[in-house]
């Protein structure tokens, strides 16, 4: 079972008491966007066989959402961290390179 | 190709059944298709299948990296139903019911279709004002489906639980044309069919690359070599996503996990196919005896074909509570497959992109109903270049545009 410690309260959660919430990182477009632009937001998902980061919420615990990298292959998690975060933390990138050889990085 | 008939039994049973020829050739990549066609799943080779039978076009490859049929058509629960709620889905989905009738004559091999009929109870009142809802539409569709009520659910299915202590029974979309096939003999089916019309079966053979040039694609790298081809279709199911970002674009898609198991084999108990879609269970009994049993999916991104646990227990508990004479068995086997899912529940034919290019995904948790349908019109897709009247309303464009065939909310879960 897929556990995840939460940056938020710090609990180490099993998957039952988390909701997955997507993709992380998505770009939201102001009301000037183009509509592929919006659409690539609404709808194209990267879905990487891989190294991916998504959102998570500690739904049966602090309520909180937080983020989360992981591999869709293998089901390692490689660590989360805050979801007032832009991009991933570089100190969890580097971590990731070290685990996954020839993973090309957050793009 | 030697035909499978009766005299065929008789003739080979005096050589001791030694003379069967194989089902499928094993031949070598050609440098060259007209179409090349990636996932030898159910899709795909209905796709090459109904390219040959209703184009003319047999020039072609269907190109599979692991066994054919061994992806999400090797390891669905088989229900085939076609009560959908919107146009589009209907005329699909029932083009694929009404194929699958006499698919085995068609194909000349038996994919033991059995319509059975189907059940989808109403456990809550909002879904007895659904599938009222639901039959209604089926009617104006041409979708033969009715209503019926408790009684007549107790009368079909003797071993059900009418009066559970959280959801009792209040009635059922009942499709008595709806049932299942054999999974695995649809794929061997339409594969014997595809490589008796000279379409070459190529299996062990990893796509690796899609290979382009000014907006078209010009072949596929492979673990087997460069192939370069006319037009490609990717039908790949829960890995549409990988072949999409080999070609340059996103789709609208996450690859999930679904999960099934089976049962130890009892004698008959149930001869239709149950779906609860609140308590999130369905069921249906295997010609072998097993009580296939199927529910909910995952929700995030995993290409493990392994499932969460939890799931396994949702779904039994809830089959418990429907079936209570059920609780004592042994549980067989439980695996999974990547399902393809997008936003409104409904799948893609479409075209790409890149102007040679189409994809055929999206089936999610119930596409094994669609497959002859779906080969269908997307032979047609891929043959003319444009989409008929099947296909039409299932391109990419509907996302851009807004126009959602919105299926989620007719069926939690939808098989
Ligand atoms: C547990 C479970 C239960 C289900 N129950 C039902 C049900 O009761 N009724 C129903 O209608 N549907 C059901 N479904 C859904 C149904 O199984 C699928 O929608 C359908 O089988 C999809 O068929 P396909 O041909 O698109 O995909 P698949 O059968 O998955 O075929 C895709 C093929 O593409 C190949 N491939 C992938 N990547 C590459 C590559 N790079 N190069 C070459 N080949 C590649 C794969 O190996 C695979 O063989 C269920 C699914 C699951 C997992
Ligand atoms: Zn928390």
């Amino acid at each position: 079972m897929l556990t995840l410690t939460c940056p938020c309260c710090g609990v180490t959660a099993e998957e039952t008491e988390l909701a997955p919430g997507g993709e992380a990182h998505l770009k939201r477009f102001g009301p000037g966007a183009s509509e592929a632009e919006f659409e690539a937001y609404m709808f194209a998902r990267a879905n990487t066989k891989g190294v991916v980061f998504e959102r998570w919420r500690h739904a049966y615990g602090c309520g909180k959402w937080f983020l989360a990298a992981r591999s869709s292959v293998t089901l390692e998690v490689f660590g989360t961290y805050p979801a007032q975060t832009s991009a991933p933390p570089a100190d969890l990138i580097a971590a990731i390179k070290a685990r996954v050889p020839g993973w090309e990085g957050y793009p | 190709m030697k035909r499978y008939s009766v005299f065929a039994v008789a003739r080979e049973a005096m050589n001791w059944h030694t003379g069967w020829e194989r089902a499928w050739r094993s031949p070598e990549p050609r440098r060259r298709y007209d179409v090349i066609v990636v996932g030898a799943g159910g899709h795909g080779l209905a796709t090459a299948y109904y390219l040959g039978r209703n184009f003319g076009i047999t020039n072609v490859a269907v190109v599979e990296k692991g066994w054919l049929g061994g992806g999400n058509t090797g390891r669905n629960t088989t229900i085939i139903r076609s009560n959908y709620l919107q146009d589009p889905s209907a005329a699909l989905y029932e083009k694929a019911r009404s194929l699958y009738e006499g698919l085995s004559q068609d194909l000349n091999y038996n994919v033991m279709f059995s319509p059975r009929g189907l059940l989808m109870l109403a456990q809550t009142e909002h879904e007895v004002r659904g599938y009222k809802r639901t039959v209604n539409a089926n009617l104006l569709q041409g979708v033969e489906t009715r209503w019926i009520g408790p009684g007549e659910v107790k009368a079909l299915v003797p071993i059900i639980n009418i009066d559970g202590p959280r959801y009792p029974i209040l009635g059922a979309l009942y499709q008595e044309r709806g049932g299942t096939a054999r999974h695995d003999a649809v794929a061997w089916g339409y594969a014997r069919a595809c490589s008796a019309m000279g379409m070459d079966i190529l299996q062990n053979c990893e796509v690796t690359a899609v290979r382009q040039a000014n907006g078209a694609v010009q072949g596929i790298d492979t673990s087997k070599g460069p192939i370069d081809c006319g037009k490609l279709a990717i039908v790949v199911a829960g890995h549409s996503s990988v072949l999409a970002e080999m070609a340059g674009f996103r789709l609208p898609i996450e690859s999930m996990a679904l999960q099934a198991l089976v049962s130890e084999p009892i004698k008959p108990c149930i001869d239709v196919v149950v779906m609860a879609n609140t308590v999130h269970g369905y069921i249906s009994q295997s010609d072998k005896g097993e009580l296939v049993i199927g529910g909910g999916t995952d929700g995030f991104v995993n290409y493990t074909q392994r499932g969460s646990w939890q799931h396994i227990e949702e779904t039994v508990r809830a089959l418990i509570e429907t079936f209570p004479v059920i609780s004592r068995l042994k549980m067989l086997r439980q695996w999974g497959g990547i399902v393809d899912m997008t936003g409104d529940r409904s799948p893609i034919l479409s075209k790409t992109p890149l102007g040679n290019c189409f994809v055929n995904c999206g089936w999610g948790t119930g596409g094994f109903k669609a497959i002859p349908g779906s080969g269908w019109a997307m032979a047609e897709l891929v043959a003319k270049g444009e989409p008929g009247p099947l296909a039409a309303d299932f391109g990419l464009d509907r996302f851009r545009e807004g126009r959602f065939i919105d299926e989620s909310v007719a069926a939690g879960v939808a098989h």
